[in-house]
């Protein structure tokens, strides 16, 4: 799966939204939601794009979709570059790349059936032939898990986890290339919610689609990525295969991600650090690498120099000082500092 | 904050230089010449002429505009035609303070009990009571304040003799305008205290408070009616806003010498010149009032500050 | 259900306790008879999908339900011994945020907009240990600071727009401990938060307990929260707990196979997971058509024919019973040699993961 062909390729993507204010109301400042970052995307595979609210993660994946128009870099997909596309050549292109949404319920229309709405998507896309419109539509909604019976209903008439089928079935119904999921699963009860990733692999399998799968959830980005970008302050700070990623994360803040997380493993009791503080404002982050605030391992160094991001191991890279001879071993390091990490206690 | 006040103060002149335009061209609109009624019936057209190239009336219109505008900055409304004062003092020397007051007591008045049934039928909702004062609400907001007007004299004048019918000054004068101005204006601000603090009370800060051990008192007073006065708040506004056309009825009704009044007998007169100054006068406090508003609107609701 | 009475050490005791919503197509039964207890000090997690009644249970205990169309059918809260819904209003009011306190999953619309956080920390105080406002003031910034806000004396003063959600979230903490109360209800406290400050507000509340000597009632969804903060868990099903035991037994060994399902279709970020999620088929069924059996059984890959006519019983040891048909028929065909747990290793065993598909 990993190493196909590239299909997306984004370079120094930059997303700065305007703050006005003062008497007239100027741009007196920016929120830098997504500040010069790139990645590849391989044809067949799942990247996540993962962080805490505000890193930029959504923006990043608006911005693919050109929903928001970047302020810098390329987006080429496919060989063309979405950032330099006029608006209507740009909506043709949205035919192959699709995108589910945290809340399904918000973004259908109440005021139509589910096959109105696949009905629009595909009328707009132009995608087959309009007498085969039915019968098409019929076999997404079988692809789905929902019956042609449902075919007929109202938004508000399903449930939560079938709503997302619905919209998956309507990103789907125009034959994407690329689907951007963007925290798809996250408003679902766990249950509901493992039946969903399951259909996401099955169709990825099915129709050979690249997911780029935009999540807060660690545990789901392991269960369904091949490759995953840590996002922080709009800036990457880590790209690595998913093996790499969870077995030596490579940045300080995906140690620290990955541990916070609350573990169901009673017998292993791992140690694990907290960070103090909160995530610095976009408007104003901080110089040099912006973790260097919270980071427990920052050197002087770390406060003025924003570190690149170079390979660690393969498939494995990392923006930061302390990495730049190779993987670093947080636990030791930490005893090595003395740093107290805080202990997994009851 | 400071930078609000005077962001929100600059918004106002291309309001306020519109609002001045509109009424100036509805002024050119009517029909009636100036000159003619200045000049008087009987006057020759030769003198009629010199009357229009005095008054500058064969100037374009734009022109007028900003010769007048100009003026109005400066303090100069103009010369009445009726009475050969100037404008300003026909509506600043008694009149404005007068609609003011009417305004500001007729305001009181309807916050006071819309404030009041508003709460009332909170604190009972649902109940019987609570039914019947928003059917009282409905049927004050129904009733049209002229005829309500004329009810009250009937009553309270004509029939118990209890309060004089016409003129402004004393608080016995004051009662029947300011119940009729206000009374409609109570009972939007009681529907909408209501509504404001029902939507109020599905708050989580709310269940917040009681999970505190606030008394009901304490939740309603401290936590549900400083968040629900907000709305409220901007209604009060056009609320006054609204008063001040209402002024132009109940003026005449309890014949009280204020800018409705003003407004009323100029334009019945052909005294353009008054009518102007006087709708200008009301149209700039409309806007003022707005302003203030706004900026308590943003003083309360501290959430807004974060836009 | 008999041999819960609940003894001892038990700070807060609700027993069968039943709370229905009037809806107009009928009663909705969202809490349908249960049963826990606490200790002093101890903290028990409440684990639930959406609709299970959790924090329906929660707010009733503080009887925060008002204004709905709720009400408490039947039941017992003991605090302390005393039945908490024989109290009156004004009795229930000196409990609540004095003796029991809770903070909500919300912390963005769970403070008041208007008012400084300092004085909403300091309402408490003065309603429950009539102090002053100027003493109440001064102890609301000996809370913040002790719920780790920095610079507390500035921050008392600011308004909750001015804070971010972990920040907003210590402020509700500080607020429920303000007058240490004895049981602290924390409803989803960290559901809107991200992980790293997850983190510190679990340490946060981790801490206060073993310094307050507080007991908790920890509603969440999440079952990480719960393993990282829990002596005991109910796991909650369409108002019914199905399962009671102690953290380390739901974790290690569930029994229920609602439990089991739930544990198995989380995916995990400490190991990589099957191909294919194992998942529970189909959903939860509306409140308005509840099976007449086990409320579970349509979804049950083991469910047999009297799962669908009968409701079990919660059943078992003190700590550790369960709602299943199942268990006890294996527990009383073979009840001596503790075979209960070995009989459940093979139903783990059988539990193959359904594919939807």
């Amino acid at each position: 799966m990993v190493g196909g062909k590239t299909l997306l390729e984004v370079k120094n993507l930059k997303q700065y939204f305007p703050i006005r204010g003062g008497i007239l109301g100027r741009t007196i400042n920016h929120v830098k939601a997504v500040d010069d970052i790139s990645f590849e995307v391989h044809q067949g595979e799942t990247v996540s794009i993962v962080g805490e609210s505000g890193c930029g993660k959504s923006t990043a994946g608006r911005s693919i979709l050109r929903l928001e128009k970047p302020n810098n870099g390329n987006i080429i997909f496919d060989g063309v570059d979405l950032a330099k596309l006029q608006e209507r050549a740009m909506r043709k292109k949205r035919g192959d790349i699709q995108i589910i949404f945290q809340d399904p319920y918000a973004s259908l229309n109440p005021r139509r059936t589910v096959y109105q709405t696949i009905k629009e998507a595909m009328d707009i896309q132009n995608v087959g032939s309009k007498a085969d419109r039915r019968r098409d539509i019929i076999k997404i909604l079988e692809t789905v898990g929902l019956g042609e019976h449902q075919m007929n209903h109202y938004p508000h008439q399903f449930s939560g986890g079938q709503r997302q089928r619905i919209g998956i079935a309507r990103a789907l119904s125009v034959r994407p290339k690329l689907i951007i999921c963007d925290e798809a699963v996250s408003a679902l009860d766990v249950s509901i919610q493992a039946q969903v990733l399951n259909l996401l692999k099955k169709l990825q399998k099915e129709y050979q689609l690249t997911y780029v799968f935009i999540s807060h959830d660690l545990g789901v980005v392991r269960h369904i990525s091949d490759r995953i970008i840590v996002m922080y302050l709009g800036k990457i700070m880590e790209i690595a295969d998913k093996k790499a990623l969870f077995n030596h994360p490579g940045h300080p803040y995906t140690y620290a991600l990955l541990s916070s997380i609350p573990s169901t493993n009673m017998l292993e009791k791992k140690e694990r650090i907290i960070l103090h503080g909160d995530v610095p404002s976009p408007i104003n982050p901080p110089k040099g690498c912006p973790f260097h605030t919270r980071c427990p391992f920052a050197i002087e160094r770390c406060m003025y120099d924003l570190p690149p991001l170079h390979e660690v191991s393969e498939g494995q890279q990392v923006a930061c000082h302390l990495a730049e001879e190779g993987i670093v071993d947080f636990v030791s390091l930490s005893r090595e500092q003395e740093f107290s990490l805080t202990e997994n206690q009851e | 904050m400071g930078t609000f006040i005077v962001r929100r103060l600059l918004q106002a002149i291309p309001v306020v230089l519109g609002v001045s335009f509109a009424v100036f061209m509805m002024m050119h609109l009517l029909p009636g010449d100036p000159a003619i009624i200045m000049a008087g019936e009987a006057a020759q057209p030769a003198q009629i002429e010199q009357m229009r190239v005095n008054l500058g009336l064969n100037d374009p219109i734009l022109t007028q505009y900003w010769r007048y505008i100009t003026n109005a900055i400066r303090g100069d409304l103009g010369t009445s035609i009726r009475t050969d004062m100037p404008v300003r003092n026909e509506i600043f020397d008694v009149r404005f303070a007068t609609t003011v007051q009417l305004a500001l007591v007729a305001t009181a008045f309807s916050m006071f009990f819309g404030l009041i049934i508003g709460i009332v039928s909170v604190v009972w909702r649902r109940s019987f009571l609570d039914i019947l004062l928003m059917l009282i609400a409905l049927l004050g907001l129904s009733v049209p304040n002229f005829w309500l007007g004329v009810i009250l004299i009937n009553f309270f004048s004509l029939q118990m003799g209890w309060l004089p019918i016409t003129g402004w000054g004393t608080p016995a004068q004051m009662v029947m305008p300011a119940l009729m101005l206000g009374i409609g204006g109570s009972a939007v601000i009681a529907r909408m205290t209501r509504a404001s603090m029902l939507e109020v009370f599905n708050q989580d800060y709310i269940r917040t408070a009681y999970a505190k051990g606030a008394s009901e008192r304490i939740v309603i007073f401290r936590h549900a009616l400083r968040n629900a006065m907000i709305p409220v708040i901007t209604v009060v506004g056009l609320q006054f806003g609204f008063l001040l056309s209402g002024a132009v009825i109940s003026e005449t009704i309890f014949a009280i010498n204020g800018l409705g009044r003003l407004m009323i007998q100029s334009l019945m007169n052909r005294d353009f010149p008054t009518a102007q100054g006087a709708i200008l006068v009301c149209s700039l406090l409309f806007v003022l009032v707005n302003m203030c508003v706004d900026i308590t609107y943003r003083f309360v609701n501290k959430r807004i500050d974060l836009n | 259900m008999a041999d819960l009475k609940m003894k001892g050490n038990h700070v807060l005791e609700v027993e069968d306790l039943h709370t229905s919503f009037a809806t107009d197509r009928g009663r909705v039964d969202a809490v349908n008879g249960i049963t826990f207890a606490i200790d002093k000090g101890g903290t028990l997690g409440i684990v639930g999908e959406s609709g299970s009644g959790k924090s329906v249970a929660s707010l009733s205990i503080l009887q925060l339900l008002e204004g709905t169309t709720a009400h408490i059918r039947k039941g017992q809260i003991r605090f302390m011994g005393q039945d908490l819904l024989t109290l009156s209003r004004a009795q229930m009011r000196k409990i609540r945020g004095n003796r029991i306190a809770m903070i909500f999953q919300e912390p963005m619309t769970s403070l008041n907009p208007t008012m400084t956080i300092g004085s909403q920390i300091a309402e408490p105080i003065i309603f429950h240990q009539g102090k002053n406002r100027r003493q109440a003031w001064n102890a609301a910034v000996e809370m913040l600071e002790l719920v780790g806000m920095p610079e507390p004396r500035k921050r008392a003063r600011q308004y909750p727009f001015e804070l971010s959600g972990g920040m907003r979230q210590r402020v509700m903490i500080a607020i429920a401990l303000a007058c240490g109360p004895d049981v602290l209800i924390c409803d989803e406290p960290t559901t809107a938060l991200d992980v790293t400050i997850q983190a510190q507000i679990l340490t946060l509340v981790k801490r206060l307990q073993r310094e307050m000597g507080t007991s908790i009632i920890m509603i969440t969804h999440d079952l990480g929260v719960i393993a990282e903060t829990c002596d005991f868990v109910a796991v909650m099903y369409c108002g019914k707990i199905v399962e009671y035991t102690r953290a380390f037994n739901l974790f290690t060994d569930p029994k229920h196979p609602y439990s089991k399902g739930l544990l198995e279709s989380i995916p995990s970020h400490e190991e990589d997971s099957d191909e294919n999620l194992k998942t529970i088929e189909g959903t939860v069924p509306s409140p308005y058509e509840l099976p007449p059996g086990c409320a579970f059984a349509p979804r049950c890959p083991y469910a047999k024919e009297i799962c669908h006519e009968t409701m079990p019983e919660l059943d078992g040891e003190p700590e550790q019973k369960v709602r299943c048909h199942i268990y006890q028929t294996t527990s009383t065909e073979s009840p001596t040699e503790g075979g209960t747990v070995a009989s459940y290793i093979q139903i783990s065993d059988m539990w193959k993961g359904e594919e939807l598909w």
